[in-house]
């Protein structure tokens, strides 16, 4: 499962840019993670230039 | 007051759709911008380098806009040999984007275009096979406007597109994962636009430091997405900083994803046309996508009036917005991805024996063509391509 550090996040939208399934949405000062949909790729995580983004193992 | 139903809809209020929106206007055909932020313009996030005969396609550059005129450059390979070359011809700006983008869309809506802001697409509409419309949040309301046809000027995410059924995702290796300060406090050549390249610099991309003005800089970093994974944009530019401008103040943070990729092969679909950086119109070398951004959109508005005013918005109706992309910027832009492939290969100490050579070139004499030609010996190089690319030459 992917966590959000959202007070870091500058919104720029990365993640969203290579999501493959399409699950993160970036507003002018909100992102969301849609978790049913998401398939854990970890492409956001990596791709993300601040580090907003991590993989938070599964309890 | 906002209509539910337009010609024309743009979805994204950077130069791109801003282009797009002033050429729809200017041909009587009805139109209206749509930008999620409170701002047009703000927040930037962008290094704001541009050639000034790029932008002098599209309009006439105003004194406000132009942070910095950058005259020459300095390129530093791996070990730091650092090479200086003049632009003989060319000049480059580093922009006020903030006043710039605000202008373009000013130019837009004094043609005719109905500008929105705090205006959030969250889908498109469609009936058979057909985009005809876009859903957004307005005001706290949900809203549906009719278009006849949708610009998606929406950036890097390009959702509109995704959305329409075209494929605008990015492959991780042509993403680049970018980070930029905008700093105060800092000693920098006035005129002159320094690049660091290399594996210990940024991966598969570079360190800019373009000056705006006195003591003031964008200094950031792209790297690519093939090497962001154990160490982010932010922790290379946070070494750099630390060893080159330890009194740097940094006054805001912003960051991004840069499409590198190949030119998206067809950026248009029943109803639908993407522009800028979500039709992938950057120049993959330099990431470089303000000149690039604005032909799409200035391109995409010609076609979109044409289009309407033939009462044919079926992507048959559109064909010619890529056509005229691929003749005007397309072999250039694979051109550029070639080249980036190359020199992403290059290793550090090929970086560096590069550097030497052009160093051994007299400073008088060392212009673009001149480092060209002697660089040409070994290789297309990212240090004189990336300098070529930049000066426009």
């Amino acid at each position: 499962m992917i966590n959000i550090r959202a007070n870091r996040c500058d919104y720029c939208g990365a993640c969203v840019s290579v999501c493959p399934v399409d699950c993160i949405e970036v507003r002018e000062s909100s992102i969301e993670i849609e978790h049913a949909i998401c398939i854990d790729c970890d492409l956001c995580v990596e791709i993300c230039p601040i580090e907003v983004l991590e993989v938070h193992a599964a309890e | 007051m906002l209509q539910n139903k337009y010609d024309v809809v743009v979805v994204g209020g950077g130069p791109a759709g801003s282009m797009a929106a002033w050429e729809v206007a200017k041909r009587g055909v009805s139109v209206c911008m749509l930008e999620k932020d409170r701002d047009i313009g703000y927040p930037v996030r962008c290094g704001e380098a541009a050639g000034e005969s790029g932008l002098r396609q599209f309009v006439e550059i105003q004194d406000n806009w132009i942070a910095e005129k950058i005259t020459s450059a300095k390129l530093v390979s791996p070990n730091f040999t650092a090479v200086d070359v003049n632009f003989a011809s060319e000049t480059g700006y580093i922009l006020n984007r903030r006043i710039f983008d605000y202008d373009l869309s000013k130019y837009a809506a004094n043609a005719g275009a109905e500008v929105y802001t705090k205006a959030y697409v969250k889908n498109v509409l469609t009936k058979n096979g057909q985009t005809n419309g876009v859903v957004l949040d307005y005001l706290g309301e949900e809203k549906q406007i009719q278009a006849k046809i949708v610009i998606g000027a929406d950036g890097l995410t390009s959702r509109v597109g995704r959305w329409a059924g075209l494929k605008t995702q990015v492959r991780m290796k042509d993403m680049e994962s970018a980070v930029q300060y905008s700093v105060a406090n800092v000693d920098i050549e006035p005129n002159k636009m320094i690049m660091y390249v290399g594996m210990n610099h940024a991966p598969g991309g570079y360190v800019w430091v373009f000056p705006k003005g006195k003591k003031f800089a964008n200094i950031g970093i792209g790297i690519s997405g093939k090497y962001s994974k154990h160490k982010s944009a932010q922790k290379y530019l946070d070494e750099f900083m630390k060893r080159e401008y330890p009194d740097a103040a940094i006054l805001t943070t912003m960051c991004g994803g840069v499409p590198c990729a190949k030119p998206m092969e067809k950026p248009v679909a029943n109803g639908i046309m993407l522009v800028g950086d979500a039709a992938h119109q950057i120049n993959p070398m330099t990431g470089g996508g303000i000149v690039a951004g604005m032909k799409g959109g200035w391109i995409a508005g010609q076609v979109a009036a044409k289009a309407i005013q033939n009462n044919d918005y079926s992507e048959n109706g559109l064909i010619d917005y890529p056509k005229r992309m691929r003749k005007d910027f397309g072999k250039n832009h694979e051109r550029f991805y070639k080249i980036k492939e190359a020199t992403e290969k290059l290793t550090n100490d090929e970086l560096n024996s590069i550097a030497e050579k052009v160093l051994s070139i007299p400073h008088s004499q060392r212009t673009l063509t001149s480092v060209f030609k002697a660089a040409v010996f070994k290789k297309p190089t990212l240090i004189i391509d990336v300098l070529k690319v930049f000066a426009g030459v």
